[in-house]
């Protein structure tokens, strides 16, 4: 296909605006998928992007329109996995820009719409839902307009539910978006955007071909990271997975490469031809680095191999997940695991649990440190416990939030921020009634609660975003708690000085509720280095018998005997003390408590 | 060898009235139905009579209430089980007339286990008991009368309305009578019955107060010469026992791990690793026996590890040691190191043969929670 019939562009939008179902019905109406086949959500073929109405994994479609080949390349809508979604946009000339009508913009509309900028992508603002009763389309295309600097009358308004205005979706597309400029006759290019991977054939890279074209079982190599393979075949979905002999420049498609190691094909790399190699990549490949750190358990320890293996195997299709092996004194034996932020690690666990059945205890988030100790070098340290008790100097990740709020919620959403030692940075108002805040967060204050705070405080309204700005160095002090005397690795947690003593107080508090009282008292403290800052005890239980066992009642007696051992054998020893799982977990639920 | 049983159970199921706590297999009325029930147990009896040994140590007849059982049948039933050294009969305190307690002693029993529950009125009718604290005292003398030298009372506490000086004059009323034995649990209130619907709230706040409660039995009834012999038994022990051993040996056994054999409907037996238990349906009960045949039955098997474990939870009810020799794939070694150092389990090596491993007052107090570690 000559590049000028070539159309390639991505959806962008907020969570719940209405992404998917404008796919469905692109698919549906350039009859990629049959009445027969239709269900909601095609692309999201992962049970779980199916329940929480969110894309995953980006993919790539190619449907005809008019004789146009036209590639949807679907992205991921939330902030962790900003890295692809930028990848995805780099594969594209234009983007759908979907705001839901009753909503407005949003601030991930807002992120990706300035990623897509970035990009030099051409823009087709699109207004959604305009069925809904509630539905103000003129609003929404006016603050639409305005934040792309286009006119409200080149706002398209459609229902993506009902079809309605979705042809003249795609007549945009062809109109406005410009087709692929590259080099057909130059050695090849094409930027891999995504990758899964398929356990008989390896793993599957997403390309966008920029320049010159690839054939099957050709010799190909990954520039940046050097890794040689041949292209055991080439092809696109539309929407499964259809061969072709060749990929041309300006096309969208797939390469089976049947490379066994998903790390040896990173998302960003540019593939070339080993015969005629081009001289440079394209721009734009980085390492992308996790920044959430938790561990993770199998609540019953015999499960660690299984975990084990599961996370191989999530890796291979997320290779921003990282993990090593950790052993917790508490917890036995297990993994710290980094993510991109917080939906990913949700999206980790759940997965976990669900497609591998896995029954895990996760310890509370924490992010990355920087410390520097006496006399040492500069390291990172990914776990509580393991930052040294004497340090020169720490450092922690910062973020920049962005939050879009009604007005009235500004002073509401402020004083949240100063809570969580935020610097403010700047306000300006969308609209007459919504309001664009931006503030300087340490990444540590919004891991734990930060979202559900924002969101309960403003009755629903905000939406928020942010962008990693870099480490910044700030007073943090390690708080270890010892449960009967014996410190308990898991729950340690690094936090800024001036909430110590209240953090550790309300540990302390959670915890003596949370342990059930033993066969001897139990102290709980929490401690800075030697100096114990809070302290709680655990009574001893007085009591604790079968009432009566005669001959006629010995198997119920031995039975409700053994139900007690069971739940002993739930439970995680800390020296002498049994601790149940939950409380573990105390330090996640602190914040709804915290003032 | 075959070891056969030396302990025998009788269930007699019949009641006046079903109290609301009870979850034991019982039938309200049926004086029709009496005799008929004796002639089938007395079936039942003989076909099992090879799985007992020549000399039955003890036989105990529970229910129910056995001595709401019609007098002649009961009498039926008394001469025609085998003798023993130990004869023990429930009774209700409200059934317990003089010509009752002589029909019994002259039937050859020679121990009587009082359900007196309580004397304080206000609590007997929240138990749903027939008897006031007065009929309790007059039936205990009535047996006393009879010439019974061994009277075991039961006592309930955590009551719904209960509060610890009324546990104290129950103990101090108990006491004043001087029974050779008294048995005091704690109030089970099963999930889903009446009664744990209708005191729900009171429950809760019993079962807080349960603690200091168990504290106080043991306190009270060790200090008035009593053996604390088992989690929930007690009896005169040294002076006032006149050097006899005032335990139920009958129940000793079932602690003891020993065999025994149940007749009558819900009776369980256990003997040679094997458990079964009488379907609790009347009808179906007589019915088989008429026609010489065993009543339909739930067969439980025992395998090895389950009844070392059941020999591990039944012999630390009791204060005697409990011998380690065959038990030690059901103990866990470093669990029980551990309880030694929390001053809640002894070890003591015996001078010739294993060690044994009793628990300290405190580990008893424990019971439940101690044997749950103690276990593999």
């Amino acid at each position: 296909m000559p590049q000028d019939r070539i159309r390639n562009f991505s959806i962008i939008a907020h969570i719940d605006h209405g992404k998917s179902t404008l796919a469905d019905r692109i698919l549906e109406l350039t009859h990629a998928v049959s009445q027969r086949e239709m269900r909601e959500q095609v692309l999201d073929t992962m049970d779980l992007e199916r329940e929480r109405g969110i894309t995953i994994k980006a993919q790539a479609v190619r449907v005809e329109w008019k004789g146009y080949q036209l590639n949807l390349i679907d992205t991921p809508g939330h902030v962790d996995f900003t890295y692809e979604v930028s990848r995805s946009l780099q594969a594209c000339e234009g983007a759908l820009l979907v705001v839901d009508a009753a909503q407005g913009t949003q601030a991930q509309t807002l992120a990706n719409a300035y990623l897509a900028i970035e990009n030099d992508l051409e823009i087709v603002p699109v207004v959604n839902k305009i069925d809904l009763p509630q539905a103000d389309p003129e609003a929404a295309a006016a603050e639409l307009a305005d934040l792309i600097g286009d006119t409200p009358e080149h706002v398209l308004r459609i229902s993506a539910k009902t079809g309605a205005g979705v042809e003249e979706v795609l007549d945009a597309i062809i109109e406005r978006v410009p087709p692929p400029a590259g080099d057909p006759d130059a050695p090849a290019r094409a930027l891999i955007f995504d990758s899964s991977y398929d356990q008989y054939r390896g793993v599957v890279a997403f390309v966008r071909v920029v320049d010159g074209a690839f054939s099957t079982r050709e010799p190909l190599r990954a520039m940046a990271q050097g890794t040689r393979f041949e292209a055991e075949e080439l092809g696109f979905f539309s929407p499964t997975m259809r061969s072709s002999d060749s990929l041309a420049a300006g096309e969208v498609g797939y390469v089976i490469t049947g490379l066994k190691d998903v790390s040896k094909l990173r998302v960003g790399d540019t593939l070339t031809s080993e015969r005629r190699p081009a001289a440079a990549p394209l721009p734009g490949y980085k390492d992308v680095k996790p920044m959430v750190f938790a561990g993770l358990f199998p609540t019953d320890s015999d499960d660690y191999p299984e975990l084990r293996d599961a996370l191989e195997r999530l890796k291979l299709n997320d290779a921003a997940l990282f993990y090593e092996p950790e052993t917790s004194q508490a917890l036995g034996f297990g993994f710290r695991c980094g993510f991109l932020g917080l939906l990913h690690m949700e999206i980790v666990r759940e997965r976990l649990e669900r497609e591998f059945d896995l029954d895990l205890l996760v310890t509370a988030p924490n992010v990355a440190y920087r410390v520097k100790p006496p006399n040492g070098e500069w390291r990172e340290v990914h776990t509580p416990s393991d930052l040294p008790e004497e340090v020169e100097e720490v450092e922690e990740p910062y973020i920049k939030a962005s939050i879009i709020v009604p007005k009235e919620f500004v002073g509401t959403v402020m004083e949240l921020n100063n809570d969580r030692r935020g610097r403010f940075d700047q306000l300006e108002y969308l609209s007459e009634e919504r309001v664009h805040l931006t503030y300087e967060l340490p990444l540590a204050e919004i891991v734990l609660d930060y979202y559900d705070q924002l969101k309960s405080r403003t009755r629903g309204y905000a939406s928020f975003d942010y962008d990693l700005i870099g480490f910044r160095p700030g007073k943090l002090v390690r708080v270890d708690i010892l449960v009967g005397g014996e410190p308990v690795d898991a729950l340690s947690l690094v936090i800024h000085r001036d909430f110590a003593y209240d953090r550790g107080r309300a540990l302390v508090e959670r915890l003596q509720k949370e342990i059930p009282r033993q066969m001897f008292d139990v102290p709980i403290q929490a401690a800075i280095g030697s100096r114990v800052i809070a302290r709680e005890t655990v009574k001893a239980k007085r009591k604790d018998v079968l009432a009566k066992c005669y001959g006629g009642d010995i198997t119920r007696k031995r039975k409700l005997l053994e139900r007690q051992k069971a739940g002993k054998k739930r439970m995680k020893r800390v020296g002498m003390v049994e601790v149940p799982q939950e409380a573990f977990l105390a330090v996640l639920n602190l914040d709804g408590e915290r003032k | 060898m075959s070891e056969r049983a030396r302990h025998l159970y009788v269930h007699l199921p019949f009641c006046a009235h079903r109290c609301g706590y009870c979850d034991f297999v019982t039938l309200v009325g049926r004086r029709d139905q009496h005799a008929a029930y004796v002639e089938a147990v007395l079936a039942e009896l003989a076909l099992e009579l090879p799985l007992l040994a020549p000399e039955v140590e003890t036989v105990f007849l529970g229910g129910g209430t056995p001595t709401f059982t019609e007098p002649d049948a009961l009498a039926e039933l008394l001469v025609s089980l085998p003798l023993a050294e130990e004869v023990t009969v429930e009774a209700n305190p409200e059934t317990v007339t003089p010509a009752l307690a002589v029909l019994l002693r002259e039937h050859g029993v020679n121990r009587v286990s009082l359900g007196a529950q309580s004397f304080r009125p206000h609590l007997l009718a929240v138990l749903e008991r027939v008897a006031q604290p007065d009929t309790v005292r007059r039936a205990f003398y009535h047996l006393r009368d009879a010439g019974f030298d061994n009277i075991s009372l039961d006592l309930i506490y955590g009551i719904p309305g209960q509060s610890t000086p009324d546990l104290e004059a129950d103990l101090d009323c108990a006491l004043a009578l001087g029974p050779e034995h008294l048995s005091c649990y704690e109030l089970e209130a099963k999930p889903g019955t009446r009664f744990t619907h209708t005191h729900g709230a009171e429950l809760a706040r019993q079962a807080d107060a349960m603690e200091s409660y168990f504290e106080l039995v043991v306190e009270r009834l060790t200090g008035a010469q009593y053996r604390w012999y088992e989690t929930a038994n007690f009896c005169r022990t040294g002076t006032s026992a006149d050097g006899r051993d005032l335990r139920s040996r009958h129940n000793l056994a079932y602690w003891r791990g020993r065999d025994y054999l149940g007749v009558g409907i819900g009776a369980v037996s256990t003997i040679e690793g094997r458990r079964w238990r009488n379907a609790p349906r009347l009808a179906a009960y007589t019915a088989a026996l008429a026609r010489n045949e065993r009543p339909p039955r739930e067969h439980e098997p025992l395998p090895i590890d389950v009844r070392q474990r059941e020999r591990v939870m039944l012999g630390l009810r009791l204060d005697e040691p409990l011998e380690l020799a065959g038990l030690a794939d059901a103990i866990d070694e470093e669990a029980l190191a551990r309880l030694t150092a929390l001053g809640l389990a002894d070890v003591m090596p015996a001078p010739a043969g294993p060690p044994r491993v009793a628990l300290t007052p405190r580990g008893r107090l424990l019971g439940g929670g101690v044997t749950a570690e103690l276990l593999v």
